[in-house]
């Protein structure tokens, strides 16, 4: 019995080192240094450095979390990165001047916005072809994808707008207003609200998916930083759709807005003017591109707190986590 | 009769889209058509040293078009269109009456590049009652003082802007010693007035003050005359007032003491460069590249940014109406991302764009103005040009 007994916990053992504890690792564009940063998020270091394609900007990953797919949007096309070599291993049309874009939830196709040609291509990623152009306003940026993958939204940043986009019909069916130069649009993740942030406006406008109007407009305030200097940029809600995370560009802070009473909690001091933010799939931490300090913040969500910075290259612009 | 030029075709289709009719018939009475003239004169210009870079003879009007292609997407949405006139006087052509003759076809907005003289006596006309003017290339300051019109808005920045831009960066950098170099014509006076004022405001102090009167063409001069005309001065910078570019040139690497050229040549203040590509203006320069096949320039950014402000004004009020579009251009909510990091707004009290200003090198963005540090109760951007307490304008 006793042996029995041993035998288990040794067999456990085993079978708990040869299946790696699930590591989280947080990918990074390095928009000025054309490479990618992989950063083990339990040393909290930089344990690659990939040379990519020129000008990366938007990241995201495949569905089964195998690839990245990365916006070199000076190359004109996506570029495929597998995660176990850490070796590119092909490219998907896009369009020109790809820089930021959103995976259907099936895996399948991406919705890619060209920013030069006022175009959203749709790609098929399996067959590597393009599945439709929808043309949109200027400079389209801002990619959010209903939780259902049926609604697409994106921001035109000189247009002003907020278009909503039927990804079955890939028609335009509503045109939404909002402040100056969106550059970010996120579902909240009961489908309801979509959150975009305006650079120049200043805003965060918060509007409701199903009727189509801007149900609240948030404002930041910080003592002692010019009103100009805060540019909303990157924004996360949290699963639960209690908080939500803005960065503020050159203000160089991220806000903590309670998501349900749309009130700022808070402003986190993080490095400077920036950019993305990406939860790691617990949603424990929160990390943040910071443009001009060339380094990611570590946010500790629970705490509020920023624990960590880590130096990446130049001009870190996309970031996504997986464990 | 169509083929001997440009003008029988412009006259000709202008003939054709007036018999089409008013907006109120077919098609177009869903879309809701703004129209917006340019109006500019050809500047003669006298026999100059730096020949090499001759202005685009479409200097202006491309900046205009990409902003139209731009304001016609955004308009695809909202059911709007805009539509772009525009009238080239010859150097020694009437003006007036070619202004007089775009009221009269109606047009209600309209961006000028003509000499501030002539831009006050647009702005005096009965029939410029109700219309609103843009000033897309006139750097004078007296039209954001005592000439300044309640119809008329400056795009441009000033030369006392451009000075303050220019001098904030010095003073950061400590070099606050200037020897100031003046041309011999009115704007280089006028130039050479800003930087007095800038260095006063600012802390400099102005060492020594000298014309350039050595006549045009210096180039195979210039090697034995700066040396002289800069020696036995103790300097940090020498500032150049030579707008049009004579001589300013053949300064740089020829004074006598080792010392950087700064103002209209060397380091510069200019309200747009082609190597500006910070907060997405790389996307403004490349759709413009891409459109022209050349860079874009102060002037053709100059007449981008009062056509895209009109077409903000027609997408927020909704409206293309010229009342409407108008008291929302003047208001307190109105802002235009001009690709320069913040948005960007008219003062109230003489119609100046308030805007950052860029210091560049020929082929590099050295830094862009106002300088951290200097600080303003309302804008930070008030720091550069006449500040509401010091304005002879009082259009608020």
């Amino acid at each position: 019995m006793r042996a029995w007994f041993a035998w288990t916990i040794a067999i456990a053992l085993v079978v708990a080192s040869a299946s790696p504890v699930a590591a989280l690792t947080v990918y990074v564009s390095n928009e000025k240094d054309n490479s990618i940063s992989v950063i083990d998020a339990d040393k909290m270091e930089v344990t690659a450095t990939i040379p990519v394609g020129q000008r990366p900007r938007g990241i995201i990953l495949s569905k089964d979390e195998t690839k990245l797919f990365i916006c070199t949007s000076d190359d004109d096309h996506i570029e495929v990165l597998d995660l176990a070599s850490l070796q590119t291993i092909g490219t998907l049309p896009s369009g020109p001047d790809p820089e930021l874009f959103i995976l259907h939830p099936s895996g399948n196709p991406l919705y890619v916005a060209n920013e030069d040609d006022n175009l959203i291509t749709v790609v098929d990623v399996e067959q590597g072809s393009v599945i439709a152009e929808i043309p949109v306003g200027v400079e389209p940026e801002g990619m959010g994808l209903s939780p259902d993958g049926k609604v697409l939204v994106n921001t035109s940043e000189t247009t002003n707008m907020a278009h909503f986009i039927d990804t079955e019909s890939y028609e335009i069916t509503a045109n939404v207003l909002v402040d100056s130069r969106p550059r970010f649009a996120v579902f909240t993740s009961d489908g309801k609200q979509v959150w975009v942030t305006s650079e120049i406006g200043g805003t965060v406008s918060v509007i409701d998916a199903a009727s189509r109007e801007i149900v609240q407009k948030i404002a930041f305030e910080i003592p002692g930083v010019r009103a100009e200097a805060i540019q909303p940029v990157g924004a996360q809600v949290t699963k639960d759709g209690k908080l939500a995370f803005v960065a503020l560009g050159p203000a160089n802070r991220v806000a903590v807005v309670d998501a349900q009473s749309f009130e700022v909690k808070k402003y986190l001091l993080v490095g400077q003017r920036v950019w993305q933010l990406a939860f790691s799939p617990d949603e424990k931490l929160l990390f943040s591109t910071n443009g001009v300090s060339n380094d990611i913040s570590v946010i500790d969500v629970e705490k509020l707190k920023v624990i960590k910075s880590i130096a990446v290259g130049r001009f870190p612009w996309g970031i996504v986590t997986k464990d | 009769m169509l083929h001997r030029g440009g003008a029988w075709y412009s006259i000709c289709c202008m003939a054709v889209a007036l018999l089409i009719g008013p907006p109120e018939s077919g098609w177009s009475e869903e879309l809701a058509t703004v129209r917006i003239a340019y109006l500019s004169q050809v500047v003669e210009l006298p026999p100059k040293l730096s020949n090499l870079e001759l202005p685009p003879e479409d200097e202006g009007l491309q900046g205009g078009r990409l902003a139209i292609k731009d304001n016609n997407t955004t308009g695809s949405f909202m059911k709007q269109s805009f539509e772009l006139h525009h009238v080239s006087v010859p150097a020694k052509g009437d003006v007036v009456a070619a202004f007089r003759g775009l009221l009269a076809e109606g047009f209600r907005f309209v961006i000028l590049n003509v000499p501030a003289s002539r831009l006050v006596e647009l702005a005096d006309l009965p029939e410029s009652d109700g219309v609103l003017l843009f000033n897309a290339g006139a750097p004078d300051d007296s039209l954001r003082n005592e000439d300044c019109r309640a119809n008329l808005l400056h795009v441009r920045p000033s030369r006392a802007m451009l000075a303050d831009a220019l001098a904030q960066y010095l003073m950061t950098k400590k070099w606050d010693e200037w020897f100031l170099v003046i041309g011999p014509r009115e704007r280089d006076r006028l130039y050479g007035e800003a930087v007095r004022r800038a260095a006063t405001r600012f802390g400099a102090k102005i060492v020594a003050e000298k014309t350039w009167d050595f006549g045009p063409d210096a180039r195979r001069t210039a090697q034995s005359e700066v040396p002289v005309f800069t020696q036995g001065i103790d300097y940090d910078v020498l500032v150049v007032a030579d707008e049009i570019g004579e001589f300013g040139e053949y300064l740089a690497y020829r004074t006598w003491e080792p010392r950087p050229v700064v103002g209209t040549q060397g380091l510069t203040p200019t309200s747009w460069h082609r190597t500006h590509e910070r907060w997405g203006a790389a996307q403004l320069q490349s759709r413009f590249f891409k459109a022209t096949g050349r860079r874009m320039t102060p002037l053709d950014y100059g007449v981008w940014a009062p056509i895209r402000s009109i077409g903000e004004a027609a997408t927020r009020t909704r409206s293309t109406d010229f009342a409407t579009m108008l008291a929302y251009i003047k208001g307190p909510e109105f802002e235009l991302a001009g690709f320069k990091g913040q948005k960007l707004t008219f003062r109230a009290w003489n119609g100046q764009l308030r805007q950052p200003v860029l210091l560049v090198s020929p082929t590099a963005l050295v830094s862009v103005s106002p300088q951290q540090g200097y600080l303003h109760q309302r804008s930070h951007l008030d720091t550069l040009g006449y500040d509401e307490p010091e304005s002879k304008c009082r259009l608020n």
